[in-house]
């Protein structure tokens, strides 16, 4: 395999994992409001992802890093050409981030629920604009000679990738609830449980629309060397949704709940292969699109990127996983909080 | 303002402003890291709330390091992307690998810290507050080897219009970086041990929590005399290297427009007409300039007229000065800021060597208050003359600023993304400052507002 296809793949690695975990986040934050009514339920559901959230946040900012790193042609015209979405995107995360660890230190109502507020608003609009951001990447984007966007913001905003903005908004909502299903007790369990159920359709619905939709609007179905198999994967995405469900039925929160992270996994893993070798489509005329060729470091800067990342990753994701396994109990209303 | 202008713009807000939270975060973890140490050690209970008065702070202050840094990190794309694209094969390595080792690292064991206190053994509890402060010290080091690229190309060959790399250890073994890494290391440790020994005054003068404060305070004083003293010396080899390395900017920093013959004065200030090409006044010692910057009093000093010369040889025509006063003051500043930091920190040091001599001092006390300012401006200050004296350059001798930002992007876009960032920016430093001053006046028996149990769970204990 050539180095530019391994980056390739480990660039899609790193946004599953950026959209497996902080997709959780953002669908807490979705659901903070609703399944939250007194303050002490609202510190205890920000509690379920307290120890996580920032780290679970450093997997965009690898994916980020790791663009730049490989593809640097990629990283100039997404970040330049998305400019407003992204500065929309950047305005979601910074108040959330702030949002977190401001949030219990006043006890006034008017400063917890202003910051509850932005902790919804700065999860709904990433969990949004990744769909959106995806969806027009796959449909194609004016792209010119020189690799520079030439739309503008409203470009971005089609039925097409708006359907797609849906769809990551209502998949991390529904992740978030089944995440809340695991991780709290009592009353908040059950209106957790309410809402994925609710969600769940929303979810299931949206994504089906979208996988018609690409196939009559996009070549995910008639790929070039491999047919169908993008298409088939988004359809596996969709029936993973439907197992959540029955899962769910079942109380088996945790298989509901590795469920919806394959249904990330498998929708992150169709938009990629539907893009290969393509890392941006675009409209205006094929030759002009960005691959893994032609915006590209070199041999040299790949190489060196790949004895680290291969290296680093393994013991990332170990004591990652050490870390959710000594915060793998329950939230409780009675523990102690610190957030 | 055109795209250009507010772009430039846009980055020196957001990265000073990045940089206003960044070196306490690196100083604070180790001083943390430190007292839980001897927590651990000793279990000498004032030193536990200690850790976790100072650990409040601490993560208030990170929040808003961690937020200013992912704009930071997207921020090369949106509004450089020509620059991007024509050093990303060098540039992105380093911020890469910052996340891959560094972001990971400090944001996972923060969780575990945050939340671990009766989780973990103390000994493990306090090990992943040593990680977070390696992985703190360890993004310092990752960006300051993008950033000394840009102040010192290494390990690079333009090919086909774009620089590549060529070796990764000439990257890392970048001379810039093992004077800048340094300085800016031992700038957070002081900037740190001044934020710590300031509010500890604070308690010794109103005698409140004196056990935690007392052993606070010569911990501070410890590492910040340690750590300015060597700041200032490492401080002095950096500027002999960029004399070397970049002699416009010292040029530019030390006001001199006409080569200086040896043994050249030094000018302590001076009034600059950079239109003019000359200073209106100034106030010299004499044959000290050859001394600061290269060691002996045979060595002339290149003048900005002998180097813009030079460079339009080399690099064709145009200017080549940066703003000169900005790099002048803000180089003054720095330097000032860091002399008044070493006396106070060695002052402080002799006064612990006598029994009491530290409680009986309101007015050093009082100025230990005020001197929180120091560091946060020569932090800043430092930055301004690194950067604007590396100007027109974005990447030194390779490519122009101007060069390098995006030219699909409209001054429009840019102008939004500014002014929504700096507004916001304003909101968060209020809400950061009421915390921050809320918390650190509440002493270390503060506890967090709590919520009031609902009757159910009250019932279930
Ligand atoms: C000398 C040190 C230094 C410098 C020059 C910079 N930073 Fe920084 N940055 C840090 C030192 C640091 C840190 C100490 O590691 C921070 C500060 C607060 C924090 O949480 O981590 C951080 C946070 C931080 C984060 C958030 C990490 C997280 O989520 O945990 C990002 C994405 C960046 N930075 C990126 C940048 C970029 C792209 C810079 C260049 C313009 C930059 N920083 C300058
Ligand atoms: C965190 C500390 C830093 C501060 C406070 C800082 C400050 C500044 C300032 C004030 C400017 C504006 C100069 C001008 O407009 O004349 C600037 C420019 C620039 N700096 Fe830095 N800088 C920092 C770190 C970095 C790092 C680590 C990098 C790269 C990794 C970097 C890359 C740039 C770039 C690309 C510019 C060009 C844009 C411009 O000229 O405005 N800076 N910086
Ligand atoms: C005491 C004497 C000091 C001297 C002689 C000194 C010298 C220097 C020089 C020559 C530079 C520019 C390097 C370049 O352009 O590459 C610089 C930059 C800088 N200084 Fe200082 N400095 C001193 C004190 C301080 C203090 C007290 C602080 C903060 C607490 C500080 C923080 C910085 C920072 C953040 C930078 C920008 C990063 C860098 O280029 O290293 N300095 N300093």
């Amino acid at each position: 395999m050539s180095l530019t296809t391994l980056w390739f793949i480990l660039i899609c690695v790193l946004f599953i994992g950026y959209f497996f975990l902080e997709g959780f986040d953002y669908g807490v934050g979705i659901l903070l409001p609703f399944v939250g009514n007194t303050d002490l339920e609202r510190r205890a559901v920000i509690q379920t992802i307290g120890p996580v959230w920032d780290a679970n946040e450093v997997w965009l900012l690898t994916a980020g890093g790791a663009i730049f790193a490989a593809f640097p042609q990629w990283y100039a015209t997404m970040f330049s050409g998305f400019y407003l979405a992204l500065f929309l995107m950047l305005v979601g995360l910074i108040a959330r981030g702030v949002a977190f660890e401001f949030r219990s230190k006043d006890e006034r109502p008017l400063w917890r629920g202003l910051f509850d507020w932005l902790i919804f608003f700065g999860s709904v609009v990433p969990a949004l604009l990744w769909g959106v951001a995806i969806a027009n990447i796959v449909e194609g984007v004016p792209i010119d000679a020189q690799m520079n966007y030439v739309g503008n913001f409203f470009t971005l905003l089609n039925p097409y990738a708006l359907l797609g903005g849906l769809v990551t908004l209502l998949v991390f909502t529904l992740h978030g609830a089944v995440y809340l299903t695991m991780k709290t007790e009592l009353e908040l369990n059950a209106r957790a449980r309410r809402a994925a159920y609710a969600v769940g359709w929303a979810a299931a619905g949206a994504a089906i629309l979208f996988v018609l939709y690409s196939g009559l609007h996009t070549d995910m179905f008639s790929r070039p060397g491999i047919g169908m198999l993008p298409g088939v994967v988004a359809i596996l995405a969709g029936l993973s949704l439907v197992a959540t469900r029955l899962f769910l039925d079942r109380r088996k929160e945790g298989w509901s709940f590795f469920s919806t992270g394959v249904a990330i996994l498998l929708v992150v893993a169709s938009v990629f292969l539907t893009l290969f070798p393509r890392v941006m489509v675009s409209s205006l005329n094929p030759r002009w699109d960005l691959t893994v060729q032609n915006a590209s470091s070199n041999p040299y800067s790949l190489h060196v990127m790949t004895i680290v990342a291969l290296t680093a990753l393994p013991v990332v994701l170990a004591y990652m996983a050490w870390t959710y396994w000594v915060f793998r109990r329950r939230t409780t209303l009675t523990q102690a909080m610190h957030y | 303002m055109d795209a250009l202008g507010l772009a430039r713009l846009q980055f020196g807000i957001t990265t000073i402003y990045h940089f206003l939270f960044v070196p306490l975060t690196i100083g604070l973890a180790l001083t943390v890291a430190i007292m839980e140490t001897i927590y651990v050690r000793t279990k000498n209970p004032a030193f536990k709330q200690m850790v976790q008065y100072w650990g409040r702070l601490f993560l208030i202050n990170f929040a808003v390091g961690v937020v200013t840094g992912i704009i930071q990190e997207f921020q090369f794309g949106m509004n450089w992307s020509s620059y991007s694209r024509f050093v990303g094969d060098v540039f992105g390595a380093p911020l890469a690998v910052e996340a891959l080792l560094a972001f990971f690292l400090e944001s996972t064991f923060l969780g575990v810290w945050i939340f671990g206190w009766d989780r973990l053994r103390p000994a493990a509890h306090a090990l992943a507050m040593w990680l977070v402060a390696i992985g703190t010290s360890v993004s310092a080091f990752w960006i300051l080897t993008a950033n000394s690229f840009m102040q010192e190309p290494t390990g690079y060959a333009v090919v086909h219009g774009r620089a590549e790399m060529t070796s990764f250890g000439a990257l890392l073994g970048n001379p810039q970086l093992w004077v800048e890494f340094p300085h800016v290391l031992l700038a957070a440790f002081t900037t740190a041990a001044f934020f710590v020994a300031g509010i500890s005054a604070y308690f010794l003068l109103r005698r409140q929590h004196l056990d935690v404060f007392r052993s606070s305070m010569k911990i501070a004083l410890v590492i910040g005399a340690v750590s300015s003293i060597l700041l200032a010396v490492n401080g002095d080899a950096q500027a002999k290297h960029v004399v070397q390395t970049q002699p416009m900017k010292m040029a530019a920093a030390e006001a001199v427009w006409h080569t200086a013959p040896a043994p050249a004065p030094w000018n302590l200030i001076a009034g600059i007409d950079q239109l003019g090409g000359r200073n209106t006044f100034s106030i010299a010692v004499p044959d000290m300039l050859s001394f600061l910057s290269y060691g002996n009093l045979t060595s002339s000093f290149p003048g900005i007229d002998e180097l813009q010369a030079r460079d339009v040889q080399r690099y064709g025509p145009g200017n080549y000065v940066p703003p000169v006063a900005s790099t002048f003051w803000s180089f003054r500043v720095m330097v000032a800021c860091g002399v008044l930091m070493v006396l106070l920190a060695w002052y402080g040091m002799l006064l612990l060597a006598r029994r009491r001599g530290l409680e009986t001092r309101p007015r050093y006390l009082r100025l230990l208050l005020w001197a929180i300012a120091l560091p946060y401006i020569a932090n800043t200050s430092g930055w301004v003359m690194t950067e604007i004296g590396r100007q027109p350059w974005i990447v030194y001798g390779l490519e122009r600023t101007m060069q390098g930002v995006s030219n699909t992007v409209t001054s429009a876009d840019v102008a939004t993304s500014l002014i929504g960032f700096t507004l916001i920016f304003g909101l968060i430093a209020a809400a950061d400052i009421y915390l921050l001053v809320r918390y650190a006046k509440a002493g270390p028996d503060a506890t967090e507002p709590r919520s009031r149990m609902p009757d159910e769970s009250l019932a279930a204990i």
